[in-house]
């Protein structure tokens, strides 16, 4: 056990947890008033539902021992043997528990994440549910096949942070959710505009901060790894809002700060995965595209005419896929022996691994989403009334309002 | 006793407030408003979209003044909104029966 790593990765699992709130008002902040509280509570209430998940039953299904590559075993249980001892499979450097909490704290911002894909329209009891589900059947495998001896990690895909288990996958479960759910009333008639821009930027401010813990968190030591992920993360958030205000500025005109802020998150997403695989410059590479692939990738939901409300298609999913191909092109054995080099570094079979774990992610995701969401259709159904739609969430399902006035 | 309602581009108010109060008038009733008249409405754009925004925020003054004022009032209060584009705004103007200071029960002109 190592003292140093163990306070790090304490630190960087409070910062993990602090991106979940600041995702609350990254989202919150663009949507409409009436439903910004009903927004921000499915963030917030994450926190107390996957929590109860994780430490009963998800943690054991995600780093349980390996059943047949596809599923952790339940020796963890309820925690069972779960303590301040260190687990050598999993982590020799840190108390078996530092590990089990900073992997949750991933487990709770991945089902906020796909909030935004439904926002301002479905049931709060369902989204409850939804979760629950969804963390059980889908997150807990998908983390197993990635960091939990799975078969992913086995046949070496490179996911450092999470770009497949965290961005993809919520990504892949938004536009399923969008699908399924249907438009927001009025969509394509009325314009839905983001109320309240400075609280977004707030929660883009906080999420980039969270994200350093996050990714140099993901090197579960403090060292030289860590160190480079660190620096690779700020870099890719930097450039890729430089790269959404650039081409931003281009098609429309004007730079905005909504362009500045979305942009950042899109770097930070595709970085997610290179993180402790690539240097600097890639970095920086992975960081412009970035910004020009979810900004087009923004614009895919008018041309398709499906409504994901706060476009976590367009940045987590496409920003996910980007940085997972991009891991494939600027991975380097020179940055991080326990990796793989990509194809500029001589390895063009690591594209087609990266290739594969993206197209597993997303249609397992997406179909597993699907049913998940299609049983609630049939049970208790998926959104509120129109005239609950039409009144807020904020007063509808939580009877109360964000401003007075 | 006549009534103005002048509707102006919200960054005139401050020039027109100072100008009115310097020929005398004595109160005001500042309003944010929204609405649209020729200039119809302005474009927004969040991530690529843009959206056609219709009601334009504006600043409604309203002022009760004694009708020997009228005239300078108007004058001063179109002169300083004025920029010469569309969507500088309008000035509405109305007849008012009485007034009532509510502190001293004056009416009139004297409760002005």
């Amino acid at each position: 056990m190592n003292a140093a790593d163990t306070v790090f990765i304490i630190m960087s699992s409070a910062m993990v947890m602090f991106m979940t709130p600041g995702l609350a008002l990254f989202y919150g902040g663009l949507t409409r008033s009436k439903n910004v509280l009903g927004t921000i509570m499915h963030s917030f209430i994450a926190l107390g539902i996957i929590t109860l998940v994780w430490i009963l039953w998800g943690y054991s299904l995600a780093f349980g021992s390996d059943i047949a590559g596809l599923l952790g075993g339940l020796d963890f249980l309820g925690l069972a043997g779960v303590g301040p001892q260190p687990n050598p499979d999993l982590a020799a450097n840190l108390p078996h528990m530092v590990f089990m909490i900073f992997q949750c704290m991933f487990a709770i911002i991945t089902v906020a994440l796909i909030s935004g894909g439904f926002a301002e329209r479905m049931k709060f009891s369902t989204f409850i549910l939804f979760i629950i589900l969804w963390s059980t059947f889908v997150y807990s495998p998908l983390c197993h096949w990635v960091w939990g001896g799975g078969w992913m990690g086995e046949l070496g895909a490179l996911d450092f942070a999470g770009g497949a288990v965290v961005h993809m996958s919520s990504g892949s479960a938004a536009l399923a959710a969008a699908l399924l759910l249907g438009p927001r009333k009025g969509f394509g008639k009325q314009a839905f505009i983001p109320h309240n821009l400075p609280m977004t930027i707030t929660g883009a401010a906080i999420l980039w901060f969270g994200w350093f813990g996050f990714n140099a968190g993901s090197a579960l030591a403090a060292d030289g790894l860590a160190a480079n992920a660190f620096v690779a993360t700020h870099i890719a958030a930097s450039t890729a809002a430089l790269g959404w205000l650039i081409v931003e500025k281009i098609h429309r005109g004007k730079p905005t700060t909504l362009g500045a802020a979305s942009g950042s998150v899109a770097g930070l997403v595709a970085i997610t995965p290179a993180a402790g695989f690539v240097g600097p410059i890639s970095a920086l590479i992975i960081g412009i595209c970035a910004g020009l692939v979810c900004y087009c990738g923004v614009l895919l939901k008018e041309k398709l005419a499906y409504d994901d409300s706060l476009d976590v298609v367009g940045i987590h999913g496409l920003g996910g896929i980007w940085g997972a191909l991009a891991t494939g092109l600027f991975a380097s054995t020179a940055i991080n022996s326990g990796g793989a080099d990509g194809l500029f570094a001589g390895n063009p079979a690591q594209l087609g691994i990266q290739a594969i774990s993206i197209l597993a992610t997303c249609l397992f995701t997406f179909v597993a989403t699907f049913i998940i969401l299609k049983f609630l259709d049939k049970t208790i159904g998926l959104r509120v009334s129109q005239e609950e739609e039409e009144q807020g969430l904020d007063l509808s399902l939580h009877s109360e309002t964000g401003y007075k006035f | 006793m006549k009534k103005l309602e002048i509707i102006i581009r919200p960054f005139k108010l401050e020039e027109i407030k100072e100008k009115l109060t310097s020929l005398g008038i004595t109160g005001m009733t500042v309003l944010e408003v929204k609405g649209f008249g020729r200039q119809k409405g302005h474009t927004e754009i969040y991530r690529g979209a843009e959206y056609q925004i219709d009601l334009v925020p504006k600043i409604k003054i309203e002022v009760v003044l004694e009708e020997s004022l009228l005239e300078q009032a108007l004058r001063i209060a179109s002169d300083a909104a004025k920029t010469g584009k569309v969507g500088d705004g309008k000035i509405f103007i109305s007849s008012v029966d009485n007034a009532l200071r509510i502190r001293t029960g004056e009416d009139g002109i004297n409760a002005l």
